[in-house]
């Protein structure tokens, strides 16, 4: 029971040893997470990954009906050239089949309709999905189909089947003329 | 529960040094050779020390490769091939690291049933298992990770498949991603921390392989009967009985080892790792190491939403719940010894739980053949009734069995096996 008394009887210089204790381990703390910052950011792209400059694509070899895989940022993007049906296809699709629900207008530039610019990144495990190249499974809906897991994108690039959750990213993207794209 | 002892080497240089250093004691007290071990143990007691046997071999193959491979995207496939054609017997090591991966993998899921039937998870085991599944889990990070260095199309692939598991969480998903990529895509920054952590990682599963063997001591070894030691005459020194157990099982399973090394190296491999890594074709189907894909299965299993009925709201998207699926197939394994509560460990006197054992061991089997298959037809139902399955498994049966089993009348001692007709 002394012992007790005792610590009620110190309380009052205990609490200034405490406030030390607080301070230094509290401070050793703050200490301990700013030494861990430079070992966990280090992972985070490097500066000169995150300098990759933009890329520019020639347009002008690519057929009506006929895409293209380009590289950027180690990412592959696709360019397709719709033909008119693919165009009026994505464009009469009801939004309420969609699952991830973005008009075909607003995933192409105006006046550009034609060209359907998308990084080539299933949006499900990061697979690149098949139907760029001729000859390829193009899906259920004319677009592409990755083997990966069996998701279905339409012409426009939006998942309609399978187990992807969003529509193919579109990349930043600007026509520099009529045949020049310049991704990034 | 076994007590700590004070080894008193009879050498005097021994005795001298542990007089200072008593390290033969700990030694001796952690792993103890000398170790009063259950009478009964059978074959499937085997393969604990068979994983270990494996865990070696795969360090020592590994230290070896590491001094020929390079670790970069330009390079990396290019230094493989060379390990396989130029450096002397490099074809033979290599050839052991990668089918070691798989018969450790085997060693170790055999380990896990045998503890599965026998109950060796059950009190006072728990921490022994749950250290068990720790190794389990850093093994396949470590397994995926050496299976992306030889940076071939499934390397890549695979890679960026596992990787991209972690953008299915919600807000910082895409973050965790990139950081872990050290980049925009699986690229040069990820070859090089997979080959850093690739070599780390077996010295933090022999870390935890000595608390594993360690807690085996503190709580004894389980026995097939699943009732305690009662007396020494359950008992027979580990050393010399099972250490010869052990040695003829050794050589048995690397017999079968060496069959795959010499005569079939790439049976278990896919052809499509021979094809240098390309960021722009993704293989016609990608398929993980047969060791994961049962889980690879459940992750598969689930195309569906969750979300608030007849509305458009989603609560949990379904490439989340499937990643979710997936680490939960594991992390319900933790909580096996308070989901099967049934008094009885061992499986032989339990004749309902022995039944259930073998559809869950066919269940595995059946999700190991649907994770190889292409999400086509009806694959993908009988992957969604598989991992159903596998977690009303313990989910439901295990506790159910527990209340309403009848279980066998328990024998008298491990040396006196025979149930006594009631008189």
């Amino acid at each position: 029971m002394s012992t007790i008394n005792e610590t009620i009887e110190g309380e009052e210089g205990a609490t200034r040893r405490d406030f030390l204790h607080v301070a230094a381990t509290g401070l050793g703390g703050v200490g301990a997470v700013m030494a861990a910052w430079p070992f966990i950011d280090q992972m985070n792209p490097a500066a000169d990954t995150l300098a990759l400059a933009t890329v520019e694509v020639d347009l002008s070899a690519i057929g009506v009906g006929e895409a293209i895989k380009v590289m950027w940022q180690g990412k592959p993007i696709f360019i397709r050239h719709r033909t008119a049906k693919e165009i009026e296809e994505a464009r009469s699709v009801d939004m309420s089949e969609l699952v991830d629900k973005q008009s075909d207008a607003e995933r192409v530039q105006e006046g550009r309709a034609e060209w359907l610019v998308v990084t080539g990144i299933c949006t499900h495990l990061g697979c690149v999905p098949v139907g760029t190249s001729d000859g390829e499974d193009k899906g259920d809906f004319g677009g592409w189909f990755c083997p990966c897991h069996g998701s279905h994108y339409d012409t426009a690039g939006r998942i309609r089947k399978g187990p992807a959750p969003k529509n193919l990213a579109v990349p930043t993207y600007a026509f520099l003329n009529d045949t020049t794209l310049q991704i990034g | 529960m076994a007590e700590w002892i004070d080894a008193k080497p009879k050498n005097k240089a021994a005795a001298w040094l542990e007089e200072r250093l008593p390290v033969i004691g700990l030694v001796n007290n952690v792993v103890g050779v000398d170790t009063p071990t259950p009478r009964n143990l059978n074959y499937w007691w085997n393969f604990g020390s068979l994983a270990g046997l494996m865990l070696m071999v795969q360090i020592i193959s590994g230290i070896v490769l590491a001094m020929h491979y390079t670790p970069n995207t330009l390079m990396a496939f290019d230094s493989v091939e060379r390990i396989m054609r130029d450096v002397n017997y490099g074809w033979l090591i290599r050839y052991m690291h990668a089918n070691g991966a798989s018969f450790f993998f085997i060693a170790v899921y055999i380990h896990i049933l045998r503890g599965l039937y026998y109950g060796s998870y059950k009190a006072p085991r728990e921490v022994l298992w749950m250290l068990g599944l720790v190794i389990f889990l850093l093994m396949m990070a470590t397994a995926f990770m050496g299976y992306v260095l030889p940076w071939g199309q499934m390397s890549f692939w695979g890679a960026t498949v596992i990787t991209n598991l972690f953008s299915a969480i919600p807000v910082v998903g895409d973050s965790i991603v990139t950081l872990l990529w050290g980049g925009f895509s699986v690229d040069n920054p990820t070859l090089n921390r997979f080959f850093s952590l690739h070599y780390l990682l077996p010295f933090v599963i022999t870390g935890v392989v000595i608390l594993h063997i360690w807690a085996k001591k503190v709580s004894d070894s389980g026995n097939p009967l699943g009732i305690d030691v009662k007396s020494s005459a359950d008992q027979i020194p580990f050393h010399p009985f099972y250490t010869v157990k052990d040695a003829f099982g050794a050589a048995v399973f690397f017999a079968i080892f060496a069959l795959f090394l010499f005569y079939m190296p790439n049976a278990l491999g896919h052809p499509d790792n021979y094809i240098p890594a390309d960021p722009l074709v993704t293989p016609g189907s990608i398929v993980p190491e047969w060791y994961f894909l049962p889980f690879y299965a459940i992750l598969r299993s689930i195309t569906f939403d969750i979300g608030i009925p007849f509305t458009d709201v989603v609560i949990i998207p379904a490439k989340l719940l499937g990643v979710i699926a997936m680490f939960a197939a594991i992390i319900v394994l933790f909580f096996l010894p308070w989901l099967d509560r049934s008094k009885v460990r061992s499986g032989k006197f339990r004749p309902m739980f022995r039944w259930f054992f073998w559809f869950l061991v066919i269940d595995m089997v059946v999700l190991t053949i649907v994770g190889g298959k292409k999400p086509e037809g009806i694959w993908p139902v009988i992957g969604l009734i598989g991992t159903a399955y596998y977690f009303a498994h313990f989910l439901i049966v295990l506790p159910l069995l527990a209340k309403f089993e009848k279980t066998l009348p328990l024998p008298e001692s491990i040396a006196n096996p025979v149930v006594k007709a009631a008189e």
